[in-house]
């Protein structure tokens, strides 16, 4: 197992003198399950390289490039998520049941988990931190043009915002507005526009110049 | 239960504070962490939903105050416990003592793509009709269960319209308690953020929650 590199403190290690708390924590439960047969430590390899490398926003990014590039496809996402989000290879774990949801020039929208922190990781990936943290699930339902703005976007006072707040086990992706002075792009470029935030809602697709 | 996680209108928490290019793990722990929580997931001894519940029955000040792969590391230790397969002397000494439960299942790691590629589709048959139907105004009720629910306390009590009927859903307030999925009807249910928030709400703002049959009533 990997050491962790980011070891700073200098008191007693009793147990293991080269761990902070957390990571001697964690290795202990590994080493007590490893030792009674509970995990295959190669499962852990397997499942954390799956969410390092294979499964992340990108997937979701080549989900909405085809939704703007396909008006069948759009709709199709529209009425039955999984179904269209499976037919390009993204199921399963925190995505068997998908809702996407469109931003268009009235409504913004934006998803939060209050409770914890559901997160649609078949198209997403892992939740960045501040997403499963206090100040965004208990802001984003009461104040979330404020905590739109410390992302840095500021929308029109007139422009409704919808909440979606993942209480059960429907996962939203949110389809950002496709930026202006796009036509004729294909697909694989227009996936560079669509950042993991404008899926969320805690931001908006990039402008054309960015690709 | 009113835990700590009912987070939802809470304040005092200060700013979002987005990591600009953040990386997905932020240590080595955290990846054993989320493998570890996986991997033991696996044995099929408990459902997600009584794994919800044991990261929101920690103490508040233990909540409030650890990261989330913290949250899950000690919500772990305890299932681990309660199911018999890892002790607290145990994880004191860092060494298996002893035997414990057998697992129904071990995931090997030839069967991690499979196993996260098919996940753990919670729909189910509700045999009877759905009681409300798109349009409908409910009325969330003002429940306060000791147990695990899913209906955040900002909702609770408060009227909203049907925006969509989702289908049979496993009733997470049973099936986190061992007590069987009694799947129900879910609803995305709209409220008006004068509804929740009171007048001075953000007059352009409206929100959802999935909501269980159980927990609506007409009005």
């Amino acid at each position: 197992m990997a050491q962790n590199g980011d070891h700073s403190h200098g008191h007693d290690h009793p147990l293991d003198n080269d761990l902070d708390p957390m990571a001697a924590r964690v290795r202990a439960l590994e080493t007590i399950l490893t030792e009674k047969g509970l995990i295959d430590p190669a499962a852990v390899d397997a499942i954390v390289e799956t969410y390092a490398h294979k499964v992340g926003p990108q997937n979701g990014a080549r989900v909405v490039a085809r939704a703007w590039s396909h008006p069948a496809f759009a709709e199709w996402l529209r009425k039955d998520a999984t179904a269209a989000i499976a037919s390009l290879g993204y199921t399963g774990r925190q995505g068997e049941h998908m809702q996407a949801v469109f931003n268009t020039a009235e409504t913004h929208n934006l998803v939060v988990c209050t409770l914890c922190s559901c997160y649609p990781w078949s198209v997403l990936g892992l939740p960045p931190v501040w997403y499963k943290s206090p100040p965004y699930r208990s802001r984003a339902v009461i104040e979330p043009r404020s905590v739109l703005a410390e992302f840095g976007l500021t929308l029109p006072a007139e422009k409704k915002i919808r909440v979606w707040d993942s209480t059960a086990e429907l996962r939203y992706l949110v389809v950002p507005e496709r930026p202006e002075g796009t036509q004729g792009w294909d697909e694989a470029r227009l996936a560079q526009l669509v950042t993991r935030d404008s899926m969320i809602g805690t931001g908006l697709a990039l402008k054309a110049e960015a690709a | 239960m009113n835990g700590p996680h009912d987070l939802g209108g809470q304040m005092g928490f200060g700013p979002v504070a987005p990591e600009k290019d953040e990386p997905v793990f932020h240590a080595e722990w955290e990846k054993r962490a989320l493998g570890v929580t996986l991997a033991a997931g696996g044995m099929g001894h408990w459902t997600i939903d009584e794994s919800r519940h044991a990261r929101e029955s920690l103490h508040p000040a233990v909540y409030y105050s650890a990261s989330y792969y913290e949250i899950w590391t000690r919500a772990l230790e305890d299932l681990l416990e309660r199911h018999g397969f890892v002790t607290a002397e145990e994880r004191a000494a860092g060494k298996a003592l002893g035997s414990g439960t057998k697992p129904k299942r071990v995931l090997a790691a030839a069967e991690v793509a499979a196993t996260l590629a098919r996940g753990g589709p919670c729909d189910r048959e509700v045999p009877a009709p759905a009681r409300f139907k798109a349009g409908d105004r409910v009325r969330a009720k003002n429940n306060h269960p000791q147990g695990h629910t899913r209906l955040p306390r900002y909702a609770r009590g408060r009227s909203g319209t049907v925006e969509a009927v989702r289908g049979g859903f496993v009733l997470p307030d049973s099936n986190a308690h061992g007590q069987g999925e009694s799947p129900e009807w879910l609803y995305t249910v709209v409220f008006s953020a004068a509804e929740l928030w009171g007048e001075s709400a953000d007059p352009a703002l409206t929100l959802s929650v999935d909501a269980w049959e159980s927990y609506l009533e007409p009005g």
